[in-house]
């Protein structure tokens, strides 16, 4: 192993002496009084390797030791993750027993200790490669496939599967045999290193199935797919946590891995305090159990910020080879690009934009192009859907991060400062918003097949009476409310009954926080029903009240029991309410 | 100030700029204090031999024969229940007169709390003000600013607010303080008679700009103890986090860094959370909640410095001059507690969170009608109760001034409605309608 000793330290950059070879990416220890502080090397020059220390500093000397490793930073895969907090390295959080996170106190990222449910999948003879699933065990409900490691990219015969039994996970569960007659013993760990993308799989194919996530302004207006990419741009306060856990609580998806990346430790204490008592409505059980939290608060290390979207991406990919639907969401995603700045501000690189690094884009371009649907070698399905959020210095979209990402993610809900400001929410502007996957072909076929048969066509024009009513609403500001046509007042109001009742929805209602597809269908046909309709008015005055009204009954439908009997009541109110001023044409 | 026989003396300084001096010695830790020529430093580099020291009162008249004495340890606060009714400078000296303060030396800036050790903030702050406790309620371990004009009441409100939270220590970090401001906190604290709760770091305006470096972390440890080890309900006042930052900015960019935006560092967002992220409810009952004061220019929140403050606290409140009714108020419109959500409507009244949603967005159809008004509109009937409605729901309620309780805030909403609107003008989910409209 090679060793070295610190030769400078500038922040949480140090400088190496190494002697011996190193490598770029390498994970390092920084002795520091008895504690390896890890890091990663960052730069080559000459026998000088720069480490980034994923811990603070303080107090580290000239001189101190070094130990490099081999590797480059890796996260450690096998049943058991689900249901943990990790940080931003995969050291798990609740394993640590003080208030205070100890420097270079790291802790396991798997139970060495749990015996798992063994069932074999493949056969002795089976001609195998890495990603094929040789068995399975349980994993609290989901069938964690226990694979040929990723690394394993030859192909190999399986000499011996172990029957089915309860085993730990260093255990040998089979015997591989590569082409040079070399045994391999393979037991439930695998390790990858988290900055390569994982590829055991046939195919990438253009995604098509729309991901439910209960949230009608993206379900509705801009739909988001299995295997899609989204991201969340807004400023301070627009409500870009709360989407997204309203998402990570009610979205469509078999596991959903939450990276916090350099936010508030609060809101992923919400996390941890919520989801063991929350219940998953499409499992029953509790919404803990389909979760990892992969948490790098702001207040720590920078460095290991920046590894924990990375972290959290390897284990998307590793569930997903295993055939499952995964939601990846990061919080935020600013915060990574931000860390990357740092570090290239202290290795006084050339900077770009922003002081942002130069390969920005590509970077983050990158990370989003390892989400997506896959088929597997054996013929199954899996997925990563990947929304990140993006926090715009002064909430101004033109900045590095925000135009980077759009490039690479597909779908841009933008939040909008006057939306929120006005506190409709979801803050995401109607007409600034889009999801290119509308566009895709198959995506309309799936929508039109599944959702109700002219439903593309219905989001369309939604959106057109969306812009139609905003341009009524300017014009009303500019000629006055009595010198417009009386149709400018029932163009707006149309516009503003789909916004208040379609659009915005109230995250922590324990009913209208999460809509249901078939419901959204029937509650935007409805109101389109409406829209169509032609109302008889004397004078402007009555527009307001009348549709006011109708506004009102719409949100108690809402905040009702889909298809109870208060929800009923309230809609024949509403139909008796239409037929009021109706003009049957 | 005292440098003991078994510490190392170096007198080489290679050297000199603005804020720092570079001395070839050995053996120095990152971070580590150092007294160069009787001044206040700190290691902020190190390159082989060669060690960078920030010299917190700058370096006019340091030579290059200047002594420098390295301590071994980073920035310290002795802590002890003797902190309480104390005034420190930013070292955590006394300046009151009174003796030393024995106690465990901590370091200063430790290492961020476990997060999956805090719990949840859940017990609300009552201050009295409406425009906080009904529309941005406050909970323990929560972090949020006031984003001020440097001409508005920040510290009389924030003072205010200190002292009906009912915390049981309130520790003033003062940067940039005016000797009067400084003064007033001192003797308001002094008139309402709980000196013995408060402690105050206190960095003025006669003293160095980067000595303010230290006063958050000094203030923050001291939270730490009194929270962590006494389990108490602290309240951190840190004001103005501004002018902390252009310290900071004044030093980043003496050490040659490249400045990002506002010539601020690019570490900026990271500097700050280290300080905010201490704010935490602890499990066993100690709590540490700060309200900072961050002072705009011309009220431009997409400076840096409120830019990244914004993301990093749990809301904001601005203050804003209603002139209709010549009062200050707490502004519905841009001030956020992100946190409420937790209280209200669970430990306050059901209604809670309908009646303040639509309480404030009649307040804003009422700043449309306005508006229209001065466009030269004629206004509808909406308009104008609307508009009456605004006056009274800002008299009666937002007033700073006005201290009440939050049912009886809610009650005054609901009679404000019924004066002014029909019931279905409202908007409220019919359950709280029966209840309440009578
Ligand atoms: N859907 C919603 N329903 C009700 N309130 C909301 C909703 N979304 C956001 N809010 C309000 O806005 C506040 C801020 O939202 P959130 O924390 O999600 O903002 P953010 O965009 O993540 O900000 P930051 O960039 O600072 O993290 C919330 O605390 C809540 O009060
Ligand atoms: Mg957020």
């Amino acid at each position: 192993m090679t060793k070295g000793i610190v030769t400078g330290i500038v922040s949480n950059l140090v400088l190496i002496e190494v002697q011996g070879p190193v490598s770029q990416n390498e994970i390092c220890s920084v002795v520091h009084e008895g504690l390896p502080l890890m890091a990663e090397v960052i730069k080559v020059l000459g026998n000088t390797a720069y480490a980034q220390v994923f811990e603070s500093t303080r107090g580290i000397r000239i001189g101190t030791e070094v130990e490099f490793t081999k590797k480059m930073l890796e996260v450690s895969l096998g049943p058991g993750m689900l249901s943990k907090n990790y940080d931003g390295l995969q050291h798990d959080l609740n394993k640590m027993k003080s208030v205070f996170l100890k420097r270079g106190e790291y802790t396991e990222a798997l139970d060495y200790d749990v015996k798992w449910d063994w069932t074999p999948i493949a056969q002795p003879g089976d001609k195998v490669t890495g990603g094929d699933w040789l068995g399975e065990v349980p994993e609290n409900w989901i069938k964690h496939k226990i694979m040929v490691p990723f690394t394993m990219t030859a192909e190999y015969t399986i000499k011996s599967v172990t029957p089915a039994g309860q085993y730990t996970i260093d255990e040998t569960v089979a015997v591989l045999v590569d082409k040079a007659s070399k045994e391999h013993k393979i037991n439930m760990i695998q390790t990858w290193p988290v900055k390569l993308s994982v590829r055991a799989y046939k195919d990438k194919p253009r995604p098509s199935r729309q991901m439910e996530t209960g949230i009608r302004t993206i379900d509705t207006l801009n739909p988001i797919v299995e295997g899609g990419t989204g991201f969340i741009p807004g400023p301070f306060g627009a409500g870009k946590t709360v989407l997204q856990h309203s998402l990570s609580k009610n979205a469509e998806a078999d596991l959903i891995i939450v990276a916090a990346c350099g936010e508030r430790a609060n809101e992923v204490v919400e996390l941890f305090t919520e989801f063991p008592h929350l219940d998953d409505p499409r499992t029953g059980r509790k919404l803990m159990e389909r979760t990892i939290i992969i948490c790098n608060t702001s207040n720590m290390p920078v460095a290991a910020r920046e590894a924990s979207v990375y972290t959290a991406m390897t284990i998307a990919e590793y569930y997903r080879t295993m055939g499952l639907k995964v939601l990846l969401l990061a919080d935020s995603t600013s915060r990574w690009a931000q860390a990357l700045r740092e570090m290239s501000n202290r290795m006084e690189e050339l900077p770009g934009p922003d002081a942002f690094p130069m390969d920005l884009p590509a970077i983050i371009s990158n990370f989003y192009a390892r989400a997506g649907f896959v088929y597997l070698n054996n013929g199954n399905t899996g997925s990563i859907t990947f929304i990140g959020t993006v926090s715009p210095a002064g909430g101004n979209l033109k900045e590095p991060v925000t135009e980077s990402t759009k490039k690479a993610a597909r779908c841009f809900y933008a939040l909008s400062q006057a939306r929120a400001d006005s506190k409709r929410y979801p803050a995401v502007d109607p007409l600034d918003s889009y999801s290119k996957y509308l566009e895709y072909e198959e995506v309309q076929e799936y929508l039109n097949a599944n959702v109700s048969p002219n439903w593309v066509e219905e989001v369309l024009h939604t959106k057109d009476l969306l812009i139609r009513g905003r341009e009524a609403y300017d014009q009303i500001g500019i000629l006055g409310e009595d010198s417009v046509p009386l149709a400018y007042h029932d163009r707006y109001w149309k516009s503003e009954l789909i916004d208040r009742i379609i659009l915005q929805q109230d995250g922590f209602d324990p009913i209208d926080s999460s809509t249901p597809m078939a419901r959204q269908r029937y509650m935007l046909e409805l109101i389109l029903s409406i829209c169509d309709m032609d109302f008889d008015f004397d004078s402007f005055e009555d527009v307001m009240p009348y549709f006011t009204k109708m506004i009102n009954l719409c949100k108690q439908m809402n905040y009702a029991e889909y298809g109870s009997v208060t929800f009923k009541r309230y809609e024949s109110e509403l139909h008796t309410l239409v037929a009021e001023r109706r003009i049957s044409k | 100030m005292n440098s003991t026989a078994f510490q190392k003396i170096y007198t080489k300084l290679n050297q000199i700029t603005k804020a720092t001096c570079s001395v070839k010695a050995a053996g120095v830790g990152n971070e580590e204090m150092a007294i160069v020529s009787g001044r206040y430093a700190q290691v902020v580099k190190i390159i082989g031999d060669s060690v960078t020291l920030q010299i917190f009162s700058g370096t006019e008249g340091i030579g290059t024969d200047a002594e420098v004495v390295f301590l071994g340890k980073p920035p310290v606060l002795k802590v002890s229940d003797q902190l309480a009714g104390r005034f420190f400078n930013a070292y955590g000296e006394p300046i009151d007169g009174g003796p030393e303060v024995e106690g465990e030396e901590v370091e200063i800036g430790g290492p961020s709390v476990n997060p999956v050790q805090r719990k949840q903030p859940s017990e609300l702050i009552a201050t009295g003000i409406a425009g906080i406790d009904l529309n941005n309620t406050l909970v323990t371990g929560q972090k949020i600013p006031f984003f001020a004009d440097p001409d508005q009441p920040f510290n009389q409100v924030m003072a205010t607010v200190a002292l009906r939270a009912e915390a049981d220590k309130i520790i003033l970090g003062g940067m940039g303080l005016s000797n009067d401001d400084y003064l007033y906190y001192k003797n308001t604290f002094e008139n309402a008679g709980v000196i013995d709760r408060i402690i105050s770091f206190v960095n003025t305006t006669e003293n160095p700009p980067v000595e303010r470096l230290l006063v958050p972390n000094m203030a923050l440890t001291a939270a730490e103890y009194f929270a962590l080890e006494k389990k108490e309900k602290v309240l951190v006042l840190l004001t103005d986090m501004t002018l902390y930052c252009d310290a900071l900015s004044i030093v980043s960019n003496r050490m040659d860094q490249i400045p990002s935006k506002d010539s601020m560092p690019g570490s900026l967002y990271s500097d700050l959370a280290k300080l905010y992220e201490k704010a935490a409810q602890f499990p066993d009952g100690g709590s540490i909640t700060i309200i900072a004061v961050t002072t705009l220019s011309g009220g431009d929140i997409t400076h840096a410095i409120p830019d990244n403050t914004g993301y990093i606290t749990e809301g904001q409140l601005y203050l804003r001059r209603d002139t209709d009714i010549s009062r200050v108020i707490v502004d519905p419109f841009r001030s956020l507690s992100r946190l409420k959500q937790l209280v209200i409507g669970k430990k306050t009244r059901e209604d809670h969170p309908q009646v303040m949603n639509t309480a404030i967005r009649l307040y804003a159809d009422a700043a449309n009608a306005k508006t229209k008004l001065e466009n030269g509109f004629d206004l509808s009937d909406y308009d104008e109760r609307v508009l009456k409605f605004a006056r009274e729901y800002s008299q009666a309620i937002l007033a700073i001034d006005v201290n009440i309780d939050t049912v009886n805030m809610l009650d005054t909403c609901w009679e404000l409605f019924k004066k002014h609107f029909n019931k279905h003008e409202i908007g409220i989910k019919e359950e709280f309608m029966t209840q309440y409209w009578k």
